[in-house]
């Protein structure tokens, strides 16, 4: 108990489904009997498909929306609990896609002092703040840069120090890397792992490149507004053709591993990187393994 | 029948204290029929490209012959250019406005003066070629599902009948099943009208997978242009530049690496699978 930082039961979110003139006509189920326990400093991933749910439940996290049946509680406290409003956006920071939504400054060091000094933090230590926080998404380098002039990822990483600034426990990042080109993505991920590493910040990662929850201690999969699946990211990718009916995939090496078992090649279940499939395919190969289950000629 | 770029340059704000050189010295045609993808970091130059290939943009210095005809000629109508090189911007959904998908669809061949019949017309065979149904006409389209809100506003440029299609990131947030939904129908589409399409991708797995050709844009100029082998063989120079090879390029390079003899050239899981079978094959 002690040990988990967000937990729901039975969270259940409807939404409101209004005609022209703004007459309730019914509603939508976004999210179902969601019960998620996540335990302090871990990383997770969720994945789920457009409209599967993920992006309301990640809005309960830091009370950005209230559950319409069950609970919702970070770090000890509920959610809807009107007094613990404030602490729980402290706790719970969270990222969106666009990273040129997020940044309000002028300059880079500004729009990262704007968390700390809404909170009331005193000034000398807004500005420990700022300091230690652009040095843990590497962006020290670009404090006095104006924050129009950096990539995709380069701003993504000066919102991420905005929350950090913050001392949040949790971080819960909403597709962070969607816009991004590959340089920006893996930042951002180097970022998020370094946080969770380094900085023991528990991290939800919602995304839609199955690449990015590898690294994840537990995935949850969400589909109708449900946690469909859920497990390590092996065991959650082992099932290539459920999470294919999910409208999900799997990262290429595991695909590659999947195509490769299905044709006979006798690899180990479990492989997720590109580096762990090039292992063992070596290590068959020079062992002097071939196709079994076929014809020979 | 092609678009040329002859020593195109494009400066934002020239003769201002802002001015940000966007394009340097652009020479490059794109041809009919092909399918090409368009890759470059945030900020390389691919989006002042595209709207400089259906004169969006004018360029700086420079010129872009469409038929061999300079579209900055006076006699030049670039109405008519515009309704021939259709562009999809990033996010096309946040453009649908009309009251159903049919409308929505039709509101681009009317708009080119097309009678209501014709416009009907052109507007039914656009979403044919997208994969809606007839029984779909009158769903609003905020109803629909991010995948399917895509398909209609890329069959609302569709439906002018462009014979250039550019599409700025069409798989952009979505999920996996959506991002091959949308990519395979593409494809379909590229094929059956025989028509050149520009896909502007971060994707490097998905660039792979369809395109035949790839022009790499860095820092304003083209750096690479080729087959998907030959520019995806540039494995550091695309790193330096921020890119990447597909995932699958990696793993039989390390395979090559650590001795299993496989041919390095795969790019896609299939590829790659057919040639580590060949291999294993090949010693019994």
């Amino acid at each position: 108990m002690d040990n988990t930082i967000i937990r729901t039961n039975n969270l259940i979110y409807d939404y409101a489904l209004q005609d022209e003139d703004g007459n309730v006509k019914g509603s939508i189920r976004a999210v179902n009997a969601v019960d998620l326990n996540v335990e302090k400093g871990s990383f997770i991933a969720i994945l789920g498909h457009n409209g599967s749910g993920k992006s309301t439940l990640a809005k309960h996290l830091n009370a950005l929306l209230y559950p319409t049946e069950g609970e919702v509680w970070v770090d000890g406290m509920l959610t809807t609990d009107e007094k613990h409003l404030l602490d729980i956006r402290k706790e719970a920071g969270m990222i969106f896609q666009n990273p040129d939504n997020q940044i309000i400054g002028q300059v880079v060091e500004e729009d990262v002092g704007f968390g700390p000094e809404n909170m009331g933090v005193p000034t000398e230590q807004i500005w420990e703040r700022v300091n230690e926080a652009l040095k843990i998404v590497g962006m020290d380098a670009y404090r006095k840069k104006s924050p129009n002039r950096l990539s995709g990822g380069q701003k993504q990483r000066v919102s991420i120090a905005g929350v950090i600034a913050m001392h949040p426990k949790c971080i819960i990042m909403d597709e962070p890397t969607a816009m991004l080109d590959p340089r920006g993505r893996a930042e951002v991920i180097r970022a998020a792992r370094a946080l969770n590493d380094v900085e023991k910040i528990t991290i939800l990662l919602i995304t839609h490149y199955m690449e990015e929850a590898i690294f994840a201690d537990r995935i949850f999969v969400m589909d109708e507004g449900r946690i469909a699946l859920s497990g390590t990211p092996a065991e959650v990718f082992s099932d290539v053709e459920r999470l294919q009916a999910m409208h999900l995939d799997v990262p290429q090496a595991v695909a590659l591993a999947h195509h490769l078992r299905k044709k006979g090649i006798p690899l180990p279940e479990g492989i997720l990187s590109g580096e762990e499939l090039t292992r063992e395919l070596t290590a068959l190969y020079k062992a002097g393994k071939t196709v079994s289950g076929e014809e020979t000629a | 029948m092609s678009i040329r770029l002859e020593d195109v340059s494009y400066i934002y704000e020239q003769n201002t204290a802002m001015a940000v050189p966007a394009l340097q010295h652009i020479t490059t045609e794109i041809k009919e029929n092909t399918f090409i993808g368009l890759i470059g970091h945030t900020g390389s130059g691919k989006s002042t490209f595209v709207q400089l290939l259906n004169g969006l943009l004018a360029p700086t210095d420079g010129k872009v012959f469409y038929n061999d005809k300079d579209i900055q000629a006076p006699d030049f109508s670039r109405k008519d250019l515009r309704a021939d090189v259709g562009l999809v911007f990033q996010y096309p959904e946040h453009q649908l406005f009309e009251i159903d998908v049919l409308t929505d669809v039709m509101f681009g061949p009317k708009n080119l003066g097309l009678t209501e019949e014709e416009a009907r017309k052109r507007a039914e065979e656009a979403l044919r070629l997208v994969g809606f149904e007839a029984s779909q006409y009158d769903y609003s389209p905020f109803d629909l599902s991010g995948g399917q809100k895509r398909r209609v506003a890329i069959a609302g440029v569709l439906a002018m009948r462009p014979k250039y299609l550019i599409l700025d990131e069409p798989t952009a947030g979505l999920d996996p099943a959506g991002r091959d939904e949308i990519l395979e129908m593409i494809a379909a589409m590229q094929k059956e009208l025989q028509m050149t399409v520009v896909l502007v991708s971060h994707s490097m797995e998905d660039v792979a997978r369809f395109v035949d050709r790839i022009i790499v844009m860095d820092h304003g100029s083209i750096a690479l242009d080729g087959k998907p082998q030959e520019v995806f063989s540039h494995v550091e120079e695309l790193e330096k530049m921020g890119l990447a090879a597909p995932q699958i390029s990696y793993i039989m390079k390390d395979l090559h690496r650590q001795g299993v003899p496989v041919n390095t050239d795969a790019l896609t899981i299939e590829e790659a699978a057919e040639e580590i079978l060949r291999v294993f094959r090949d010693r019994a």
